[in-house]
Parts: C-alpha cells; structure tokens; sequence
C-alpha cells in the first residue's frame, strides 16, 4: 500500500506562549515582530504523516500553507520534520488576515484533487481563531468522508480505522479511502525539527488564482477588544448575606 | 551491527562500571561522611557525566550528518549578521559562490536579541547604503540628550557637550531584535543558509588541532539526562572557517580561549548586567527621540552602573528603560533586579511611568572590559567577532556598531583569503591573521582606545565619580590620548566581599504599578521551556552552592539571577540545604548566566552554559 500519498496542512500562528495585545486601533491583535509558530496541531497532524510515511504505509507526504511570505517558516518547520515537499500558495498579507476557513477549505480541496492525493491530515482547530471548520468544510467540498478529533489512526488496506474523541467518549470509525482527517491533541507526541532535512528540500509557490479559486471573504471584523478587567470577588460570611447580595446586585 | 558487540561488551562493561562506581562514589561518600549536608546531584550534562560511562545510553545511536560549507557563522545577532551579509555582498560582486551558514540558537532571527537600544548607525550605513529605501527600521533619530545625577529625592541635571561619550547626535534609537530580525531577511535574500533554532552546541577540531566546525545541540534529553524517545544527534556543519559570533561570555567562545591560549596577553573581561523593560505610556508623557541617562541613586558610588530610557516613535507611545550594574560590586546582598525596580520610583522616572503599562521585560550581560580584555581573535579554522570578544564602548554604552563593523571587517578578511589564487595554509582550518590586523587599523581600535581608562578610573576613592572627572578631563579635553592605561582591578568575582563584612540591604516591596516583583517579570519575559529537559546550566562541582556560594556569600545568585533560575531551599529549611536550578530564562539568560557567575568563579568552580537540547524560548 506504499503508494498513497497525504497532503498535510499548516498553519502559522502566534505562539502559544506569547502574551497577545490588542492593537490600539482595535482591529486586531499585535502581529509585528511576534513570535510566530507552526500550529501545535498541525504539527501533530505532520507527525502523523511522518509516522505512516515511516511505517512505509505511505509514499510521499506534501506540506501545504496559505498565506504571506513567512509562511514559509512553518512549511520548512514541517519539510525538517519529514515532509517530502512543500507548497506555499501565496497570498498578500492584506487579504491574508481576512483568509478564513472556507477559502483555506477551498484552496485545500482543489491541491488534493489536483495532487491527487489519498488522505488529506490537518490539525483539528488553529490557535489564535478556534474555529475547528477547515478540515470539515474541506471534506465537504471534496465529498470525502472525514475523521475529525482523532486520537488514533490506523491504515486497514485501503480503509482508515480513526478513533475520535468525542464528547461522551471514544468513538471508532471505519473510512475509505480518499478521507480527511483532523488530529487531536492526544494522536501523537510530535518530533523535534532536525537540521539535516531542510537543507535539501523545495518549496513550491503557487498563487489561489491558478487552482481557480476565489479568496474573498464574506465576513469583515468590526472590532477586538481585551476581556473586561476581572474585579475582585466579594467574601461573605453567612448565607443570608449571599442571598442578600445576590439579590442586591439583580441575579436573583 | 552495535548490538552483538553491545552484548559481548556488556558484561565487561559492567564489570568496568561496578568498579568504577566505587572508584567515583567512595571519595563522595567520605566526603558526606564529614559534612553536614548531602550533595544533592544539581548537574546532568555529558560533559560532567560523559554518555559513554552512562549506562542509560548504551546502544544509542550516536551517529552524526555532516554537511559542508565555507564559512560557518555561529549566532545571527548584528555581528554574525553582518559578517553573512558582507560575506554575500562580496561574492556577488566578485562573481564567486560562496556557501555561508549562520546557526542561531533562538527560533526566530532576532527573539534573543536584548539591547537599549541607542544605534550608532556608522557600521550599518556601511553594509546597507540603502537602508531607507529597503525599509530598515531606524524610525526614532535621537532629538534629545538628557544626563542627570540621582540622589534619593533630587535630580541634578549634567550638560551634555558636544564631544562626551554620551553625545547622541546622529544617532537612533532603535529596537534591537527588530532591526536585527530586519538584517535575517536581507541575508536570506542574498543567500546566505539562515538557520534559527538550532544551536551550535560543540566545536569540531581537524587532527591538526584547528578548527574544523560546529555541532548543533542533540535534542530529545530528559531533565536526569537519560534519552528520550525522540532522541536525534545534531548536525555537524564543516568548514574552512567559522566565525564565533556568539555574543557576551558565549560558551564555546570559553572552550576556544582555553583550547588556544587567546586571554594569554589580556586582562580578564569585566562584566555587567542590563535589565530592561519596554513600558506603553500616556501620550501626554511621550517626548519621541528623547535619550534620558542617569547614574547614582539607587547605586552607590562604589558600584558602576547607570539607567537609560529612550523614547521610541514606531506608531504608539512606547519607551525602553532599564539598568545596568556593573558585576563588580560588592555587596553579596545587592540584587540588580530589585534596584532596578527601586530606581522606577524615583521622583523623576515616576511621572513618565504613571498610567502606562508594561509590556515586556528582559535582561542581558554586557562586557565592560573594553580595550584591556581583547583577546587574541583569531585562531586556525576561526575568529571571533563581536560581543564575544567584546568591543563595547563602557561610557557610550554602545556596542552593537562595533560589532557590526568587526562582522564586517571579518568576512572582508575571510573572503580575501578564501579566494586568493596562492593560498597555503599551514592548517586545515584557514587561519584569517588578516582580520586582527585590519581590525587594529580600524575606527573600532581608535575608539576603544580612547575609551579605555574610563571605566577603570571609576575604581577609585570617588568611584563612579572619579570616572566622570576623568572622562571630562583626559577624554573630552585631551581625546583619550594619555600614555597610561589602567587596569582592571582583577575579575569581578574576587571584588565580591563575603556576607559578614556587608549590610543586608533594604529594598521595598513591588506595587505592581511601576515596580514588580520577579516572577511576573518572568512570566512576560514569555521565556518557555519544555520541563522534561537537563537545566542549562552545568556546575562543574554540585558542592560549591552550598559549601561556598552560601555559607561565605549568602547565597547571591539567588538575588543577581534576573530570571530566578536558582532557588535555594534552605529558605525554607536550613537543615536541609540544598540548591536547585530552574529552567527559567530570558533572552540572553544563558549568556547572561554565566557571566554572572563569573562573579563567583575560581579554579575550582563554576557554571558552564549547556547549550538547550530544543529551545521553546519566546
């Protein structure tokens, strides 16, 4: 079964670790010379691919990103994990911050039909927005079947057994191949970038214009704004005086 | 193929480490026997515990990659930088291909690099004539100068004439990582192998004895040092020459000064500590391109150092404040953190801090031995440039333009000798003697020349006073051109004066407006490590926290550490004495770390800087 090939999805986000600050004309947070990083789940969703590019169940692994020139960065971050090759589809960075889900979805679908490949793996949600849609708006456009949450996955012949973690526990599904599948914190511990496979590898630029896709969004953000400051907690010493204070401030 | 040999060897090995537990364990033992505490095991790198003794690691592939290149630069702050840049400038021009790759430790170009900063922008304006138009940030020129002399409640102000150090007309105020962040790119573009998070760990030699390479750190160690499951060797990058640009108190720069005798003929390098905060101010308190320096309060004059606090213009009413202490002083008890913290509060640093809110904090070590610690900078297969060696001017408190023009000098040298037609070379390793040469022929030389006797004339009997009379008469009258040159008095460890013979001193508590205390300062550092890793920091002996550091000194890492990396418990339990060391960090914390140390060092101590096997630093 060595000739299946995936196509692995990154995404370039601000560091887990960083401190965000809103930006004083409240349009968004402060981007400039933060420390950016491969999404953690993205680099789950490459060691996965690694690991069954490893196992020899798997031919050729493709790294994909969208977005400005730094993207870059995060596809060399996935080609020095193992990743075969790369592709950078090249969007300016004034309409890379309006880049939502369904057009990464969009752009996703087309490379996998045209890299005619079997599996598609993404991490399961970005970091900085949380919206948990590109792999399963991908495999709607594809009309593949998709696996999301996974916490397992494993090659059956030319079916995928992926253990997902739901809400109410572990769920096991059987999907046949062409699928998608978003991996979930546990699927994995992902590996360390080494020197040796970057030096040698490619990364491919392409631009959304030439799979025919459209990029304009819908959606515009009016503001961002800091949580409201936490005040302090009031302590109350019987609870008649809770019930008081309740009612005092209108919650009862 | 190891395992049959593996196995054979096994049981004599064995046999070997059963024996050789008794031979490393008893003298241990004897010695618990006759102290009062145990020695906890601090240390866990294999340069102490070397891997092939280590049972945890038979078997382990161990193999390593080497690729090749020509020149090989170790750390991409503005000298390693310009060195690469020039190095491609120069190729280009001269139509030869040159293959050039720069090692960073940090994960993005730029993260660790702390400074004021205040650039002289001679160096930079050189390598980039067309700085303006290729958008390199220099946005704040300086409109203002401002010295004043603290005491506890007044503010003198001193006039800055034309001609001292402190003069910063035609100069900008920058951030440091962003401009450096700015320089990575144009190296990328030229073509130079940019490659950042990887940290040069090890230095390869040639059977010769010269220098053939660097090592990147091995990643996948546990805290106790045994292999992890993702264990993978580094890289070994070759090459006909690398330049050493690891900044202040680098670690192999340490191994190369005891491998080629470099620090035979210069006095010892004398150091400091800068801490620094980036604060977002009220408008109404903003004064962009105004340069504020004071010294005094809350220093003493016996203990060098001074605060700085520019006003940046990138957009929002940003300032850089901080402090520098001299690592020198001699009070056990002075913690630099804390007066920094102190000194926010003073009368005239206080308004411009009210209502603002602080963003960011670091800390970093600077060289203050100027001209007299120059080593020898050259040596087969390398050179140093940089804060390595360190070419900071003390009483400008400026070293990035130096540094950046010894990056220069270095590959105009290097390139000279990689393409000339009748090279021969005693060593495999080339040895650039070319770089010194034309270094000392350089404005670097002139005005480290200068400069030299400044520092030192604050040893004196007014201290840091006697060194402004000084600079007023012998720098700003007569240009530095006196027949003497002071020295040093020794390293700045045996400055420090034991606990017994000093005050504990008082420092208030942080408000958390304008003061705070350290581990919020470190959490905004944005410093984070992966737990499951060796700290990175090594002691060469487990004993001395607890044996010297504490019973003579009381214990000052805990206080000179901006970071809180050491954490001794006998806080809590002075029966149970012993000293741990955290994984806290900041930019520059492991250079940081270990020149502080140096305040401690002895032939028989000290604290080598590991390399981290995979830094997760901001």
């Amino acid at each position: 079964m060595a000739e299946l090939r995936v196509l692995v999805a990154v995404k370039r986000v601000i560091d887990y670790a960083v401190k965000i600050r809103v930006k004083p004309d409240r349009t968004g947070v402060v981007t400039d010379g933060v420390k950016h990083s491969m999404n953690p789940f993205c680099e789950i969703a490459v060691e996965e691919a690694v690991r069954l590019k490893e196992k020899k169940l798997v031919k050729e692994v493709i790294a994909v990103s969208c977005g400005p020139a730094q993207c870059q960065e995060t596809i060399r971050t996935a080609l020095a994990m193992g990743a075969d090759r790369g592709i950078h589809v090249e969007v300016p960075p004034a309409e890379a911050e309006r880049l939502g889900p369904l057009q990464v979805a969009r752009v996703l679908a087309k490379l996998a039909e045209k890299e005619k490949v079997d599996l598609v793996l993404l991490g399961k949600q970005a970091i900085d927005d949380d919206c948990n849609q590109t792999g399963q708006m991908t495999a709607g456009f594809l009309d593949w079947p998709q696996g999301t949450f996974a916490s397992q996955v494993t090659l059956e012949g030319d079916k995928l057994k992926v253990e997902r973690e739901i809400d109410g526990g572990l769920e096991t599904l059987r999907l046949k191949l062409p699928a998608v599948v978003t991996a979930d914190l546990r699927l994995n511990e992902p590996r360390y970038a080494t020197l040796p496979n970057i030096m040698k590898k490619k990364i491919e630029v392409i631009k959304p214009g030439d799979l025919g896709v459209d990029l304009t969004s819908k959606l515009s953000v009016i503001s961002v704004e800091d949580p409201p400051q936490r005040t302090a907690g009031v302590k109350v010493e019987t609870t008649e005086d809770l019930v008081a204070k309740l009612k005092e401030i209108g919650r009862i | 193929m190891l395992v049959p040999l593996a196995k054979l060897s096994c049981l004599a090995y064995q046999c070997f480490h059963a024996l050789k537990i008794k031979k490393n364990y008893l003298p241990l033992c004897a010695t618990r026997w006759s102290s009062t505490s145990t020695v906890p095991r601090i240390t866990t790198h294999y340069t102490i515990y070397p891997r092939d003794k280590d049972k945890r690691w038979e078997g382990v592939n161990m193999e390593r990659f080497a690729e090749e290149a020509d020149v090989v630069i170790v750390g991409a702050g503005p000298a390693g930088l310009s060195a690469a840049v020039r190095l491609k400038q120069l190729a280009v021009a001269h139509e030869k291909d040159i293959r050039v790759c720069l090692v960073e430790k940090a994960a993005q170009i730029g993260a660790h690099t702390l400074s004021g900063a205040c650039l002289d922008p001679g160096a930079f304006k050189e390598l980039f004539p067309d700085w303006k138009e290729k958008g390199a940030p220099l946005n704040t020129p300086v409109t203002e100068d401002r010295f004043g002399i603290l005491t506890e409640k007044y503010r003198i102000p001193v006039p800055i004439l034309p001609g001292l150090p402190m003069n910063n007309h035609g100069n900008y105020i920058v951030r440091l990582g962003h401009l450096v962040s700015w320089m990575g790119e144009q190296a990328e573009a030229l073509g130079v192998e940019v490659y950042p998070g990887y940290a040069a760990a090890e230095v390869l030699f040639h059977d010769d004895g010269s220098v053939k390479g660097i090592a990147t750190n091995d990643v996948g160690i546990q805290k106790d040092g045994a292999p992890k499951a993702t264990f993978e060797r580094g890289l070994e990058l070759h090459a006909k020459v690398t330049i050493f640009a690891e900044g202040c108190h680098g670690h192999l720069a340490k191994q190369l000064y005891k491998k080629f005798d470099l620090r035979a003929n210069c006095e010892p390098q004398t150091y400091g500590i800068g801490l620094k905060e980036l604060w977002v101010i009220d408008e109404k308190n903003w004064k962009p391109g105004r340069v504020d320096h004071t010294v005094g309060w809350p220093l003493d004059r016996h203990t060098y150092g001074g605060s700085f606090l520019y006003h940046l213009n990138e957009g929002e009413p940003l300032v850089a404040l901080g402090l520098v202490v001299g690592l020198d002083y001699q009070n056990p008890y002075l913690s630099p953190f804390r007066e920094f913290q102190r000194w926010k509060h003073h009368p005239s640093i206080r308004p411009t801090l009210e209502g603002g809110k602080r963003i960011a904090y670091g800390a970093r070590a600077l060289n203050e031995g100027g001209f007299q610690s120059i080593p020898k900078l050259t040596f087969p297969g390398g050179l140093l440039i940089g804060c390595s060696p360190g070419f900071m001017n003390v009483p400008k408190i400026k070293g990035t333009h130096t540094a950046m023009k010894s990056g220069i000098l270095a590959a105009e040298s290097i390139f000279n000798q990689l393409t000339s037609e009748n090279l021969q070379s005693k060593t495999i390793g080339l040895h650039v003697t070319e770089y010194e040469d034309n270094l000392k022929n350089s404005w670097v030389w002139k005005e480290l020349y200068s400069v030299r006797n400044i520092r030192p004339s604050c040893h004196g009997v007014l201290g840091v006073y006697g060194g402004m009379i000084y600079t007023g008469i012998f720098y700003w009258i007569l240009r530095g051109m006196e027949p003497w040159t002071l020295k040093h008095k020794g390293s700045d460890f045996e400055r420090l004066k034991p606990a017994k013979d000093c005050t504990p001193i008082e420092y208030p508590k942080p408000d958390g407006q304008i003061s705070f205390d350290l581990l919020s300062s470190v959490a905004l550092s944005g410093t984070n490590h992966e737990h499951d890793q060796p700290a990175h920091l090594t002691l060469r002996d487990d004993s001395i926290p607890v044996n010297r550091n504490l019973s003579i000194y009381d214990g000052p890492e805990q206080r000179f550490c901006p970071a809180g990396v050491y954490w001794g418990s006998w806080n809590l339990s002075p029966v149970n004495e012993r000293m741990t060391v955290n994984k806290g960090g900041l930019r520059g914390c492991v250079e940081l770390k270990h020149s502080v140390s140096s305040t401690l060092d002895s032939e028989t101590t000290q604290l080598n800087t590991a390399v981290p096997p995979f830094i997760m630093y901001m």
